[in-house]
């Protein structure tokens, strides 16, 4: 015997196959036509497109659209999360479905809907415009409240799941200590579901910032105004297929940047 | 998204097509005309087009005209990117210059020409009479984007009137326009005689003066894929023929359409 420790006999952890082909496969679905634009975008575009002003202006408005509509959607959707994972209310349930509906109605007709609501004859917005004289469509206001409209489902789900999961011994301790029940909410509900809190305004994020059916319809399109990244490159294709590739491109690397710095700072140091 | 959708539908369709072989015309005798032919045409020919379709197979039967109708600027990337069709009739010549110049295409004729409208509300909340109240600051106004055929031939009409107009949204297409002033959030669009026309009590036409209005002229031609056998081939050319004959001009005029 020279003495050496006889190796640890590791236990072999391989996928088994079943799951690992409809993985791998499902992985190439999703990767294969990113990879496709990267390789067949024209790079050498790219300066000559972000130097154009109509890009920035759209790029930014809708980096500022896309995040206000997310401030927002966590600001009313987090307290609706909360009613619709607490509440033993009748009709939850059915309100739990509603809320659901922005995502599976094509945009489009969400677009067709918030005319009909907060248009200039809507029937919320026919009073806005006679009392105030304030009309929606076509400004900024509506590109985000149609990203909200279309997003905020994302955050209400993610965030209401783990509202149900979360344990709710936590809560009734601070109530048996005197906590209020907004201080509970505050302190302990809602630092215990910080990571689907995370998680829920990432996708919302993400979601808003390609969002483009309800968009054109409700807010129209206007260089500087409502047009944002993804409406900017559905009229890009109209005339010049290469430049729509290289504003996808930039609209992609700049939420690939932000996806990536949020991770590192903000997901995971909720996840653990 | 829209691009890509029917560009994969393109292609299998391309797939399924030439997967399956096909029955040869035979040699020394003219192709019948007969099968199907697929007509690609823009968006503001649907009323006329899917008439002469019917019309067309009734001319001939045993035949089917299967009609794709879109922006022509869509339809021409679907053209060029290999999508089956046996006609193309577009709304301006600059897209039809696309498919002509990657080949799909040759001698395209005019067979039509539209000129331009306001459409307002049927309350006319906006209180517009004529063409220079666009100019006005509180008047909402929406046209189509500088690109597409309609947003080009409307800034040329502002153009000759001397106006200027800050439209309030520059919509993707014509019927986008449409759709704006039908639902009453603009007072005003530019848009095609022809779809004012479609458009019946949902929106009320004011016309432009001749002076100061531009046209836009439709060229058709039949497309040479490589997919389309000579059959196809005889079967479009009698379909274009149909569009140009008098029958075909009747229909077009009936819509709004004036002669090239």
């Amino acid at each position: 015997m020279t003495g050496a420790v006889p190796a640890r006999p590791r236990i072999r952890r391989r996928t088994p196959w079943p799951l690992a082909a409809p993985a791998v496969l499902g992985l190439g679905l999703l990767v294969l036509p990113l990879v496709a634009l990267l390789v067949r975008s024209p790079w050498r575009m790219l300066p000559h497109v972000l130097a154009q002003s109509t890009v920035l202006d759209a790029l930014r408005l809708s980096l500022v659209c896309a995040s206000i509509a997310t401030g927002l959607a966590l600001v009313l959707g987090v307290p609706l999360a909360w009613v619709l994972a607490r509440s033993e209310a009748r009709g939850v349930r059915l309100l739990r479905s509603v809320v659901t509906l922005p995502l599976v109605l094509p945009p489009v007709v969400g677009g067709v809907a918030l005319l009909f609501a907060f248009g200039r004859t809507g029937i919320v917005g026919r009073w806005l415009d006679d009392w105030l004289g304030v009309t929606i469509p076509f400004t900024t206001a509506a590109v985000v409240l149609a990203e909200t409209f279309v997003a905020m489902p994302f955050l209400v789900i993610t965030v209401e799941g783990a509202f149900r999961t979360a344990d709710q011994g936590y809560d009734e301790a601070a109530a048996t200590l005197g906590a209020s029940r907004l201080t509970v909410f505050r302190r302990v509900t809602l630092p215990l579901v910080r990571p689907s809190l995370g998680a829920g305004a990432v996708l919302c994020w993400a979601r808003a910032l390609g969002e483009f059916g309800a968009t054109i319809t409700f807010a129209g399109n206007l260089p500087g105004v409502t047009q944002t990244m993804p409406l900017a490159v559905y009229l890009a294709m109209q005339t010049d297929p290469a430049a729509a590739t290289a504003l996808s491109l930039v609209l992609l690397l700049v939420s690939v940047l932000v996806l990536v710095g949020l991770r590192d700072r903000w997901l995971s140091a909720g996840a653990r | 998204m829209k691009h890509l959708v029917t560009l994969l539908l393109g292609l299998l369709v391309v797939a399924l097509s030439t997967g399956c072989g096909k029955a040869e015309a035979p040699v020394g005798k003219a192709p019948p005309i007969g099968g199907t032919i697929r007509v690609f045409a823009a968006s503001s020919l649907t009323g006329s087009f899917t008439e002469l379709g019917r019309e067309f197979e009734r001319q001939h039967p045993g035949t089917t005209v299967q009609l794709n109708f879109g922006a022509s600027s869509d339809l021409a990337t679907q053209i060029i990117n290999g999508a089956p069709a046996d006609v193309f009739a577009s709304a301006s010549p600059t897209n039809m210059r696309q498919a002509v110049q990657a080949g799909d295409a040759r001698h395209p004729r005019a067979f039509a020409v539209n000129t331009m409208e306001i459409a307002v509300p049927p309350g006319d909340p906006g209180g517009v009479h004529r063409l220079s109240d666009l100019a006005r600051p509180d008047v909402k106004v929406a046209v189509c984007q500088p690109q597409v055929p309609c947003g080009a031939v409307a800034a040329q009409v502002f153009h000759h009137a001397g106006i200027t107009v800050h439209p309030v949204t520059e919509e993707v297409d014509v019927k986008s326009v449409l759709t704006k002033v039908a639902v009453g959030e603009v007072d005003a669009g530019i848009v095609y005689v022809t779809d004012v026309r479609a458009a019946g009590d949902q929106v009320r036409g004011i016309r432009i003066p001749p002076s100061v209005n531009a046209t836009t002229s439709y060229p058709i031609v039949t497309v040479r894929g490589s997919q389309s056998g000579s059959q196809n081939r005889a079967t479009a050319a009698a379909f274009v023929g149909l569009v140009k004959s008098a029958r075909g001009q009747r229909v077009l005029a009936s819509a709004g359409f004036e002669k090239p």
